[in-house]
C-alpha cells in the first residue's frame, strides 16, 4: 500500500449536531464499517467498490477515506450504468471520482445489449435486471474477487440474510441455503479461481443511520434527493417520474409536485415520494417518522412479488 | 490505570446485539415482530402486506412472524433456516438482532448468532417447559460468552396467564443455570400473540413484578467494559506514508479490540516478541491523544520495526499467550465430517496459520451435559473439546478472557469452507492428560 497524500473530497455545509447517543451508534458504524474495508483490502487481490452515485455508495466512498487517506484506495471504483439513470447522478459519481483522485471504471447495460449478452424483448422493458450480465462480464474482465457494495440488511428481506462477506460460484451465484458460517468479526475471504466474494461493510446500517452520517460528514449527494419539483405522473398512490425512460398510460395525470427520491437508481424503476425536505436535517427528521419503507415506496422491480429480490439476487444480481 | 478508568463509552451503551433462539413453535419470530409492531418500527406499507395476507386467509388477526421469515423456502416450510438481521431503535437504544433458527440441525447458525451477541433472547413454550432445544440454547449461548441470558416464557394465554406453571419453569431454568455456571439470568412471563410483557406491561399477570422485555432489553448494561482489559490491537494492514523528508514511514492499520493505548505507551509485538513505544495515533479526523476498544485507528510505533498483518500489538505487562499448541472448545459446522487428513487453517484476529486437530479430547452430549472420552471423529453441530497443532506460533488469549483474541474459526485448506467455531480454553481449563478429565461443562 504505497501512498500519495490526497485529500478529502469537499463538505457541503451543514448545522446541527446530532445527539450524544445518536453519535456514539454512528461512531460504533462507522468503526465496524472501517474494519471490513480493511479485512477486505487485506483478504483479497483484486476488489472493486461499487459506486453508483447514490447516498449508500457515497457513504460508502466516506468509510473508505477514513479506512485508507492519506493513502490511495486499495481499489478502484466501478459503476454498472443501464444507460437510463439520472443525468445529474452520473454527473455527481464522475464529479466525487474526479475529487477523490480514484480510478472510476464504467461499463453500460446498452453495450451488453449491443454485444448481443442481453437480449432486450421490448422497448419498455426494465434494465435493471439486465445489470447482473454486465456485473458479472465486468467482474471476468478485470479479474476482480471481491465487489465491496453498499446494500444493506435492512432493505430487504433477502438481503437480511447475507454475509458480510457473502461468497459468489464462478457463474456469480449466491446459495443462501449453504452459506459460510460467520462469526465474531473472523470474515473467511479465501476463495479459488473465478469466484468471488461481495463485501457489505454497511450490513448493520439502516435508513436512519444513513441520513444521520450523512448530516453529521456533511457529504455532498445529487440534488434529487433533496425536495423539488417535478413532473410527475399519479398512478393510484405512486408517482412515476416523467421520462423517456417510463410508459405512461392513457389514464395517467401528469401534474408538477414537490418530490424527493429515497433511493436512486435506473429511472424506469426509482420512484419519487412527496416530501418538502429540503434538507439533511429535514430529511432526518422525516425518516425518523416515515410511514413507509424505503424500497417498499420506491422500487417497481421489488414489488412484482414477495421474492423478487431473493430471485434477482440468486442468479448475480447486486 | 484508575485515571483510565471511564464509563462505557455511548458506542457500548448506543447499540445492544441480542441472539434469538427457540423451538420451531415456541414463536419466535412472532415475538420479534410482535416487539417491531408495538414499538411502531414497521412501516405502514408492510402492514398492509400483512392484512393482506390475513384476508388471504380468512383470518382476522395479524401474522406478526411474516415480518421475520424472508426466505422462499421458509416461507414454503414455515420455519427459520438461516439467521436474519433486523434492526429497530428506541429513544434508549439501537437493536441489531440476530434471529436464529430453531432447528437442531442448524444450531451452527445458532452459535453464528451468538457469538456477537450481548443478550440472547431464548423462548420457552409455557405449556412445555424447558426442553432439551432449551438447554442446547443455553448452554450454547454461555458458551459463546453472551453476557445476559434472558428466558421468555412465551404463550402464557394457554396457561391462564397462570403464575404456578411460570414459576416451575423458573425453577427448572435455575437449575439449570447453576449447572452450568451461568449468572446472569432475567425471566419474563409473556404472550407474543397479545403483546402481554413484550413492550408493555400486562394487566393479566399483575403476579409479575419485573420489566417487559423491551424495557429489559433497554436497560441491560453493556457485556463487557472492555476499556480495562489489557490493550489488543491485531493488525489489519500496513500503510507507508510518506514523510516531508523524502522517506516513508509506516502506521499500522487496525480496530483495539480492547484495552486503551496512548502516544508513549510501551507495547510488546506478538508473536515476534519486539517490544517498542507508541510514536503516534490518528484517524482520518487527526491525531488523537488517546482510543479505546472499538476504535478503528492508525497507530505508529518507535524504531525502524517491520511488523506485517497478523501481529497482535500488545500490553507488555499483561500479554497474551503465545504457542505453537493450544486447547479449545469448537462447534463443528460442516457436513463433512471431521477427517484427520484434512488440512486446516486457523484464523485468529487477523492471522491466519495453517493447522491441525491433534487430538479431539472429548465431545459433549448436549441434552445431557455429559462427555463421551475420544470420539474417533467429529460430525455436524457437534461440540468437542480439541487440541490444535500449529505452524506458526500464535498470539492469543482465553475466549473466557478475551472474545476477540480467544476466538478463531477453522477453515477447510481445501474446499474453503468454514467448518468450525472455536474457543480457546484458560489453561487451567485445560484437560491434564490425553484422555483424561471428563468435559468440563462451565468452560
Amino acid at each position: 500500500m504505497d501512498s500519495s497524500p490526497v485529500p478529502p473530497f469537499a463538505p457541503v455545509p451543514a448545522s446541527g449536531a446530532p445527539g450524544p447517543s445518536t453519535a456514539g451508534q454512528l461512531d460504533h458504524l462507522e468503526s465496524e464499517a472501517i474494519y471490513i474495508l480493511r479485512e477486505a483490502a487485506a483478504e483479497f487481490s483484486n476488489p472493486v467498490l461499487l459506486f453508483s452515485g447514490g447516498k449508500d455508495s457515497t457513504v460508502l466512498l466516506r468509510l473508505a477515506e477514513k479506512a485508507f487517506r492519506p493513502g490511495k484506495f486499495p481499489f478502484p471504483l466501478m459503476h454498472v450504468d443501464t444507460g437510463q439513470n439520472f443525468p445529474e447522478v452520473i454527473e455527481f459519481r464522475d464529479r466525487i471520482a474526479q475529487l477523490l483522485g480514484e480510478r472510476l471504471i464504467v461499463r453500460t447495460v446498452q453495450d451488453s445489449i449491443d454485444r448481443g449478452r442481453v437480449r432486450v424483448r421490448h422497448a419498455h422493458q426494465s434494465r435493471n435486471a439486465m445489470q447482473t450480465v454486465t456485473l458479472l462480464d465486468a467482474i471476468k474482465e478485470f479479474g476482480f474477487d471481491a465487489c465491496i457494495g453498499g446494500a444493506r440488511r435492512d432493505e430487504e428481506k433477502a438481503r437480511a440474510k447475507e454475509r458480510i462477506f457473502s461468497f459468489r460460484n464462478s457463474f456469480g451465484e449466491w446459495d443462501p441455503r449453504h452459506q459460510r458460517p460467520e462469526l465474531w468479526s473472523l470474515y473467511n475471504g479465501r476463495l479459488d479461481k473465478g469466484e468471488h466474494m461481495r463485501v457489505f461493510p454497511l450490513s448493520n446500517w439502516t435508513e436512519i443511520d444513513i441520513w444521520r452520517y450523512i448530516e453529521r460528514e456533511r457529504l455532498a449527494l445529487p440534488s434529487l434527493y433533496y425536495a423539488h419539483e417535478r413532473p410527475v405522473a399519479v398512478r393510484g398512490n405512486i408517482l412515476l417520474p416523467v421520462s423517456e425512460f417510463v410508459p405512461l398510460n392513457d389514464d395517467d395525470a401528469v401534474e408538477t409536485r414537490v418530490v424527493r427520491f429515497r433511493t436512486v437508481g435506473d429511472i424506469s424503476c426509482t420512484l419519487p415520494v412527496e416530501s418538502s425536505a429540503a434538507t439533511v436535517e429535514a430529511i432526518v427528521a422525516e425518516t425518523l417518522n416515515a410511514a413507509l419503507s424505503e424500497r417498499g415506496a420506491t422500487r417497481l422491480d421489488d414489488q412484482t412479488s414477495d421474492a423478487s429480490m431473493e430471485e434477482r439476487k440468486r442468479v448475480g444480481y447486486f | 490505570m484508575a485515571e483510565l478508568a471511564t464509563k462505557a463509552t455511548d458506542a457500548e451503551i448506543g447499540v445492544l446485539r441480542f441472539s434469538t433462539a427457540g423451538s420451531v413453535d415456541d414463536g419466535k419470530s412472532s415475538l420479534i415482530g410482535r416487539m417491531l409492531y408495538d414499538s411502531n418500527s414497521v412501516t405502514s406499507d408492510r402492514i398492509e402486506a400483512l392484512e393482506r395476507a390475513a384476508r388471504r386467509k380468512g383470518e382476522t388477526d395479524l401474522d406478526l412472524s411474516l415480518l421475520m421469515d424472508g426466505l422462499t423456502i421458509e416461507r414454503e416450510q414455515g420455519i427459520t433456516i438461516d439467521v436474519a438481521y433486523s434492526y429497530f431503535a428506541t429513544p434508549q437504544r439501537k437493536f441489531i438482532i440476530a434471529d436464529t433458527p430453531g432447528h437442531e440441525q442448524y444450531t451452527r447458525n445458532m452459535v453464528t448468532g451468538a457469538s456477537t451477541a450481548d443478550a440472547a433472547v431464548i423462548l420457552i413454550d409455557a405449556r412445555r417447559g424447558m426442553t432439551t432445544q432449551t438447554r442446547r440454547h443455553l448452554y450454547l449461548s454461555h458458551l459463546l460468552g453472551v453476557a445476559h441470558l434472558v428466558i421468555a416464557v412465551n404463550k402464557m394465554d394457554l396457561v391462564a396467564f397462570g403464575q404456578k406453571a411460570y414459576a416451575a419453569i423458573a425453577r427448572s431454568v435455575e437449575e439449570f443455570a447453576r449447572a452450568i455456571g451461568a449468572e446472569r439470568i432475567y425471566l419474563v412471563p409473556i404472550s407474543a400473540k397479545f403483546g402481554d410483557n413484550v413492550v408493555h406491561g400486562s394487566a393479566r399477570m399483575p403476579w409479575y413484578e419485573g420489566k417487559p422485555l423491551l424495557a429489559l432489553l433497554e436497560t441491560l448494561p453493556p457485556a463487557i467494559l472492555t476499556h480495562y482489559t489489557p490493550f489488543r490491537f491485531p493488525v489489519q494492514l500496513v500503510r507507508r506514508v510518506p514523510a516531508p523528508n523524502g522517506e516513508q514511514f509506516r502506521q499500522y492499520l487496525g480496530r483495539i479490540e480492547s484495552g486503551r493505548v496512548r502516544p508513549g505507551d510501551e507495547i510488546a509485538i506478538l508473536p515476534s516478541a519486539r517490544v517498542t513505544r507508541v510514536r503516534a495515533i490518528s484517524h482520518f479526523d487527526g491525531p488523537l491523544e488517546h482510543a479505546e476498544a472499538g476504535k478503528s485507528i492508525a497507530i505508529e510505533v518507535e524504531g525502524d520495526i517491520d511488523i506485517g498483518r497478523g501481529e497482535l500489538l500488545s500490553a507488555p505487562l499483561q500479554p497474551p499467550r503465545v504457542d505453537k499448541k493450544l486447547t479449545a472448545t469448537i462447534c463443528w459446522f460442516a457436513d463433512e465430517t471431521f477427517t484427520p487428513a484434512a488440512r486446516y487453517l486457523v484464523k485468529c484476529g487477523t492471522r491466519t496459520v495453517a493447522a491441525r486437530i491433534a487430538e479431539i479430547v472429548n465431545r459433549l452430549d448436549i441434552a445431557t451435559l455429559a462427555s463421551e472420552p475420544a470420539p474417533e471423529t467429529l460430525k455436524s453441530n457437534d461440540i468437542a473439546q480439541v487440541r490444535i497443532a500449529l505452524a506458526q506460533p500464535l498470539a492469543f488469549d482465553a475466549y473466557k478472557d478475551n472474545r476477540a483474541t480467544g476466538a478463531f474459526i477453522l477453515i477447510d485448506a481445501d474446499t474453503n469452507a468454514t467448518v468450525a467455531a472455536g474457543m480457546i480454553a484458560r489453561p487451567d481449563d485445560e484437560p491434564a492428560a490425553p484422555d483424561a478429565a471428563g468435559f468440563d461443562p462451565g468452560l
